[in-house]
């Protein structure tokens, strides 16, 4: 099948860049909301957002991952992005394009929407 | 939900949090038979016979295990809508099988959507947990088996986002083979 010699291409693409890993303490983290209040509102839409505008920008040093219902039903979707240094910023009622917006803004230039954080709502 | 693969992806992370190391996910299309079967299997951790009678209820959700809550419940409800049956049998220790189905032509029947977003999502999400999804329609089956692809991949992270992408796109391309280039 051509597509599986395509995954060999990326296999060897890949293990010449460096690439963060899971755990890695130096990595900045996405945790999207995933239970079944985040799914409804839109949480795929925003996660697959995220990781687009990732892989567009060629930041390698972000780990997208998932989490259960966090008991904001009311303000899904919404993602924690938290820094190396610990610090986290709950983002609320979000859409595929504040997410990208995110990733720009927050992610690749440091600045917080702090308009979009749950404090708020 | 808008679609059913919102619903898979759901019901998914109920067996993620089962703790399951195995998840199967069955499509089964036949315009012949005018039917569409969802089938989600996993080998978590299991319910007892006690939890499994009213696990379809809404307020069975234990705010301490978070095992269950609506997820199941529109699941069900979406099949009963559409002249379809649900089922879930389960064994402690064993796992967990999840079985609804519809009349495929039946008006309020959702679109599967996007089941390519909805797989590269949980296979990166959940690099530990090994995913199988097979897809039959009546011209031809779709397996995509993330074992052979880490198998593949070696030491690559399958959450690489360049991997992620290519997940997208084998789904995208296997479902079109099935569906008469469409």
């Amino acid at each position: 099948m051509k597509s599986i010699e395509e995954l060999k291409k990326i296999k060897e693409k890949v293990k010449e860049m460096t690439w963060l890993r899971q755990g890695d303490k130096k990595a900045t983290k996405i945790v999207v909301g995933m239970g079944t209040c985040g799914i409804a509102a839109g949480a795929r839409q925003v996660m697959t957002a995220i990781m687009d505008e990732l892989k567009k920008r060629n930041k390698t040093d972000v780990i997208v991952t998932q989490t259960g219902c966090i008991g904001f039903c009311k303000y899904e979707p919404l993602i924690d992005v938290i820094t190396p240094d610990g610090e986290k910023i709950t983002y609320v009622n979000l859409t595929p394009e504040m997410a990208r917006e995110i990733v720009i803004k927050h992610i690749i230039n440091g600045q917080a929407i702090t308009e979009w954080t749950v404090k708020n709502f | 939900m808008r679609e059913l693969s919102l619903h898979i992806m759901d019901l998914t992370e109920n067996s993620i949090r089962a703790g399951s190391t195995l998840i199967e996910i069955e499509i089964a299309e036949s315009r012949s038979k005018d039917l569409m079967t969802i089938k989600i299997k996993d080998n978590g951790c299991g319910m007892d016979k006690e939890f499994l009678k009213d696990v379809i209820s809404p307020f069975k959700t234990t705010r301490t295990t978070r095992k269950v809550g609506l997820g199941l419940s529109l699941f069900q409800t979406a099949c009963q809508r559409c002249e379809g049956s649900f089922r879930i049998r389960s064994k402690p220790g064993i796992g967990t099988e999840v079985e609804g189905s519809f009349k495929w032509s039946h008006i309020d029947r959702a679109p599967l959507g996007d089941i390519a977003s909805t797989l590269a999502l949980l296979i990166s999400g959940n690099p530990g947990i090994e995913f199988v999804y097979r897809h039959t329609t009546d011209e031809g089956t779709y397996i995509l088996d993330s074992r052979e692809l880490k198998q593949i991949l070696e030491d690559v992270a399958v959450n690489n986002p360049l991997v992620v992408d290519w997940i997208k796109k084998n789904v995208k391309e296997g479902l079109k083979d099935i569906n008469g280039g469409v």
